[in-house]
């Protein structure tokens, strides 16, 4: 059809292909190994609900805390800090993403409750306090 | 007349075909389930076919109405607002590649995919109001170029053998 005048050949594209996904994957592994070694281990347990802080715990005090949401109260995650290393040990909503996730203890690592917009994110403290909001 | 009615019956074809695969692939198994957002993506073969054959818009269209029935019959309105600010984002950035035309399919849809999750993790971030979200990505876009490779091979395959006169 209309097909600019510069079109390259099928063998070019391929190539390019190539670059392009090599390239691509090249930036994400780096990028990922920047964020895991550069993140320490982190101490504090921030949890937010649509983006308004529920609750902080401390990583080194072993709890289990109940977090209610949504209009009566009726959704259910429960956060359990064990040695610590938070986890969902278990949740209402229908995906069960959240119970499904590894522990967290390294500054920056999170476990997300979509259904129940629960962020669970683990901070810090000698860092700034504040999670990062987005407006 | 008759050209309009007949592309218009080509398209709907073309969503249904979106939407079956959209279904085969609420069947599997999820892949991962401890990161959220990993999907094989295998309805974008038919938006790339669309893409390819008539162009951005028509694959606009048909790419927008998979969505909301996709999230009518199996999602809630948040997973309207996670798929479609992917699925905007991905054929943005797969309509100028088209037209940059430097890659094929398999590297046109590979960003579409990894876009996808972009989008998606955008709204997210949103939503949410958290930032912390960002470290996804970083498994999501793995994941997204794998299947997007696959997704690219099948569109490829779709956009050279189905014949121009038939569709």
């Amino acid at each position: 059809m209309n097909r600019p005048n510069h079109a390259a050949s099928d063998g070019r594209r391929r190539r390019n292909d190539w670059i392009f996904i090599l390239s691509l994957l090249l930036v994400v592994s780096l990028a990922g190994l920047a964020l895991f070694f550069l993140r320490g281990v982190g101490d504090t347990v921030i949890v937010t609900v649509d983006g308004v802080i529920y609750g902080t715990y401390p990583l080194d005090r072993d709890i289990t805390v109940e977090i209610r949401t949504g209009d009566e109260e009726q959704n259910r995650n429960v956060l359990v800090i064990r040695e610590g290393k938070a986890r969902v040990e278990e949740a209402t909503c229908p995906d069960g993403i959240c119970a499904a996730h590894k522990p967290i203890s390294r500054e920056g690592e999170s476990i997300v409750c979509l259904p129940h917009r629960v962020v669970i994110t683990v901070h810090a403290e000698n860092g700034d306090q504040e999670p990062d909001i987005i407006a | 007349m008759r050209h309009t009615s007949r592309k218009l019956a080509y398209l709907g074809l073309c969503t249904a075909v979106a939407l079956i695969l959209a279904y085969v692939e609420v069947l599997l198994p999820p892949l991962y389930s401890a990161v959220p957002g990993i999907k094989l993506g295998l309805s974008n073969i038919a938006i790339i076919f669309v893409l390819y054959r008539y162009g951005v818009r028509h694959a606009a269209v048909v790419s927008f109405v998979r969505i909301a029935v996709v999230s009518i019959l199996f999602g809630n309105p948040m997973t309207f607002a996670y798929s479609a600010a992917g699925a905007a984002l991905s054929l943005l950035v797969m309509a100028i590649l088209r037209r940059m035309d430097v890659l094929s399919t398999v590297g046109v849809s590979v960003a579409g995919g990894v876009f996808h999750n972009v989008g998606q993790i955008l709204m997210a971030m949103w939503l949410l109001g958290t930032a912390e979200l960002g470290y996804y990505l970083i498994v999501l876009a793995i994941t997204g170029t794998v299947s997007g490779i696959f997704v690219g091979l099948c569109g490829g395959m779709a956009v050279k053998r189905i014949p121009m006169r038939n569709i």
